[in-house]
């Protein structure tokens, strides 16, 4: 079968846990992004470290591309059961390269290639990755100086020997896959644009780790939990070149309780993990409220209750967020839906944080943080960092209510002025000694909540995408945003526009306004129960009129969304 | 010296509503902490930060005066801890009860140890919980009838100097309300120790535990003479074991060992607090541009 695959291809590599996929995945996409494509990658794993069955999807595109689609253009199996695990994702049209000769597969569209021979013939199996990478370009007949100077640079550390075979490699699956495209079997036509060259390619994870050095965050307390590890292991690798405190507490409890304890002495702190981590943490969260800390938590959200699937994306913690802590206290919730977002979000965070003490959220998922592509450079020369511990004099209170503008008295730390800094989790007085005083309470709580209504001058609005004039408006938060941007673009009706969330608590003010004008809103999460929805409907009084909602632990693909947004509008 | 007598009492001092029961062992710590606070030149209100948990004895910060964190229950240790990495500059004790760092707080107790923060942390030991009407704590008796245990304590009590001995605690010791100088003595080696320091002191509770009053105390316990050598850890593994009467005074003592601030690297060359800091943007913007 001969194929030409135009504007946008969709690549997946298949296998087991082990296998190496990410550093192909790694490999390519930086490549590819350096000759000049727009590129995004995705994985799905189980929950193993050896064996299983796990994906990488890669799209490739002349234009922006940054969701999940199902469609598998090209599919790269390690194992024979990889083909099998991709279910009806494999159809007619896809094109299997493989090592058929260990394989065994039975497909008439497979491209047999001796991968392992070849390794072993350099020196190798472990190459085998590497004549796999070579093969994809070639069949997009990339620069060899690309390769060359990217596994250079990738390899460099390792030895020239290493270096060597690896070029090795790459040039001579290269060879073959340029074979494919000569003979006019596939053909692969997708125009590059050199500027892209300068792009960052970055994962979710990334994105909210190099926010949150951004905005000076000097230290992180967590617990392993997946997916919101990634942030702990980034930032301690970032803590080679920048000084940050990094510390594997015992558990979420001492991990947001050391956060808190950071804050109070003056740090930056920020904590990361998933649902179950963080629900180990509520406690903590109304201790930084009580004793009106800042305090940073970065919830990377995965299908739960308990344990869940460990390995898989939701937007189950929006419910568990919004109304985690007892006692009643304002907060802030963002959901970023770009990697520009989480970027700017988290180095916003800090700062409202410490500007209104208050727990501030990023929500993200599985989806979000293991997803990367290509963005513009971040350009920090807008960036504000304010630090606001005021230093103290003799009269200090750290609860002055006569200095406290809109809830907010001026927050000292210790041994940094004259004063004394007393916090305390039981109902306190001005200078935060314990009280049972129950005017004193009263006043106590007003204050914090009157924080809740200042933070408004930093909310960050809805973004709407589409025309204005719309009937049918689409609403999503956090990580659906680029998968409802593309969907709503394919569906291509003047009618319909997009209104996503990034910051979902407190709603924004305009929220209102976007959805009484719709005719007909339609809610899109990955959970069961539409908690967007329900949070909607709280707040505004509004009902939406459809939900379309996911919850097997897979993010939406463009092509089922597309079709699910389309009935609804008949 | 007399500059600092009542360096650390709270303006108001005569009429604080102090929330103990008259007669209770808590009393004591609080003078003897602050005699001990008063005596150490190197420690003033501004320095210093008093950590606690939740309960009777946790409330003790509100009777200074100096910088103070009355966390949650069982939490005093990860926000000590906490505070000094972020500013090590400062001198952090944790003080709370046997049910708030035994009990609840078991978790922190076991890993701050191995952390090796350099903090201290006095646990107010009276073999019950007050706060919460004298229900068994980790360290209660077994035997001891209480409002919930009806028919005694069956569980072996939580053994504080041989857990933290045994998980490399470098200073551990254990004193009495009722000897205002040892006690006094110990708590200062404790804060001038380098590295975690433990002092399980003896409280009464002279309201829930009619078993180990002051009397009991007098009689179960003896202080470790100068021929105990507190390098020796077999020994004083020994004396962690010893039932019949309670050994006082340092049980343990490793002297060198680094601390936790120590081995960070953030802290090597630069031994400025984290608030000092600020992070370099125009570093960070190549440093994030070299993600192509
Ligand atoms: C999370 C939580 N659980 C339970 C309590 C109730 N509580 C308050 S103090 C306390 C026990 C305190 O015992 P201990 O630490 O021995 O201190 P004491 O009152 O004896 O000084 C308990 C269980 C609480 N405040 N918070
Ligand atoms: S209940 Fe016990 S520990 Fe608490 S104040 Fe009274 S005597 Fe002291």
């Amino acid at each position: 079968m001969k194929r030409t695959i135009k504007e946008e291809i969709s690549i997946v590599l298949s296998g087991e846990a082990g296998q190496g996929i990410q550093t192909i995945e790694r490999l390519l996409t930086f490549i590819l992004k350096r000759e000049g494509y727009y590129v995004f990658a995705t994985k799905e794993y189980m929950s193993r470290i050896r064996g299983g069955s796990n994906s990488t999807e890669i799209r490739v595109s002349s234009k922006p591309v940054r969701s999940y689609t199902e469609g598998i253009d090209i599919l790269m199996p390690l194992t024979k059961e990889s083909v099998e695990h991709l279910g009806n994702r494999v159809t007619e049209e896809t094109l299997i390269i493989a090592d058929n000769e260990s394989l065994k597969l039975d497909n008439k569209n497979i491209f047999d290639i001796p991968i392992i021979s070849i390794a072993k013939e350099i020196g190798n199996t472990i190459y085998s990755n590497i004549v796999a990478v070579g093969v994809i370009l070639g069949l997009f007949g990339i620069k060899t100086k690309t390769i060359e100077d990217y596994l250079r640079e990738r390899f460099e550390g390792k030895g020239e020997e290493i270096v060597k075979n690896n070029i090795k490699a790459a040039s001579e699956g290269y060879k073959l896959g340029k074979e494919f495209t000569d003979k006019g079997e596939i053909k692969v036509i997708i125009e590059s644009d050199e500027s892209l060259k300068d792009d960052l390619l970055i994962s979710g994870t990334d994105a909210v780790a190099l926010g949150a050095l951004a905005g000076n965050c000097d230290s992180i307390f967590s617990y392993p939990m997946t997916p919101g590890t990634g942030v702990l292991i980034d930032l301690a690798n970032f803590s080679k070149d920048f000084d940050i405190l990094v510390e594997q507490a015992e558990d979420e409890i001492a991990a947001i309780n050391m956060a808190i304890g950071g804050w109070y002495a003056g740090a930056r702190s920020m904590v990361t993990t998933s649902d179950g981590g963080f629900a180990l943490m509520e406690e903590g969260v109304s201790l930084a409220a009580m004793v009106e800390s800042p305090v940073v938590i970065h919830l990377a959200q995965r299908p739960a209750p308990a344990t869940g699937l460990p390995t898989r994306t939701g937007q189950e913690g929006l419910n568990l967020v919004i109304h985690s802590g007892h006692g009643e206290f304002p907060r802030l919730v963002f959901a970023p839906g770009t990697l520009e977002q989480a970027f700017e979000i988290t180095q916003k965070a800090f700062n409202i944080a410490d500007k209104y003490q208050i727990p501030v959220f990023i929500l993200t998922d599985q989806f979000f943080v293991d997803s990367y592509y290509n963005v513009k450079k971040f350009d920090l020369s807008k960036i504000e960092n304010k630090k606001y511990i005021v230093e103290t004099d003799e009269n200090y209170k750290r609860f002055d209510l006569s200095k406290a503008e809109n809830g907010v008295s001026p927050r000292g730390i210790p041994n940094f002025g004259k004063g004394l800094v007393v916090v305390d989790s039981d109902e306190h007085d001005e200078e935060g000694h314990l009280t049972e005083d129950l005017d004193i309470r009263v006043k106590m709580v007003e204050k914090r909540l009157k924080k809740g209504e200042v933070l408004v001058e930093d909310y960050i609005s809805p973004e709407l995408f589409g025309n204005e004039n719309y009937k049918y408006l689409v609403v999503c938060w956090g990580s659906n945003y680029n998968v409802v941007k593309e969907a709503i673009a394919r569906i291509d009706n003047k009618d319909v526009a997009m209104l996503h969330f990034s910051q979902v608590y407190p709603l924004p003010d305009s929220t209102v306004k976007y959805l009484e004008k719709a005719k007909k809103v339609i809610d899109v999460e990955n959970n069961a129960t539409g908690q967007f929805a329900k949070l909607l409907r709280a707040e505004t009084g509004i009902n939406v009129d459809k939900k379309i909602l996911k919850y097997n632990g897979m993010p939406f693909s463009v092509e089922e969304l597309t079709a699910k947004i389309r009935e609804e509008l008949k | 010296m007399t500059e600092r007598k009542n360096l650390f009492s709270l303006e108001n001092e005569k009429e604080l509503d102090i929330a103990w029961c008259p007669g209770c062992g808590n009393f004591g710590i609080l003078n003897i902490l602050k005699n001990v606070l008063e005596e150490m030149e190197e420690i003033t209100p501004n320095n210093f930060v008093l950590v606690s948990g939740i309960g009777q004895a946790a409330k003790i910060p509100h009777y200074f005066k100096n910088n103070a964190f009355n966390g949650l229950h069982g939490r005093a240790l990860p926000v000590a801890s906490a505070i000094k990495m972020a500013n090590p500059e400062l001198y952090v004790v944790a003080e709370s009860g046997d049910g708030d760092m035994y009990g609840e707080g078991g978790n922190h107790f076991i890993h701050n140890i191995r952390r090796n923060v350099n903090i201290t942390n006095i646990v107010h030991d009276n073999r019950v919980y007050g706060l919460t009407k004298g229900q068994a704590s980790p360290t209660s008796q077994r035997g001891m009838v209480t409002p919930v245990q009806v028919n005694g304590v069956i569980l072996n009590p939580f053994n504080p100097i041989a857990v933290a001995i045994a998980n490399g605690a470098t200073f551990v010791a254990r004193t009495f309300v009722g000897d205002i100088k040892g006690a006094k003595e110990i708590i200062k080696k404790a804060i001038r120790h380098k590295g975690y320091a433990l002092v399980d002191l003896f409280q009464p509770c002279v309201t829930f535990n009619k078993i180990n009053t002051y009397a009991w105390f007098n009689e179960h316990t003896y202080k470790l003479g100068e021929e105990h050598d507190p390098s020796d850890k077999m020994k004083a593994l020994e004396l962690a074991f010893q039932e019949d009467k309670l050994p006082l005074g340092i049980i343990y003592e490793e002297k060198g060992k680094p601390t936790f601030e120590e081995q960070l690297t953030i802290y090597k060359e630069n031994k400025d607090p984290l608030f000092k800091r600020n992070v370099d943007l125009n570093k960070l913007e190549s440093f994030i541009n070299s993600m192509r």
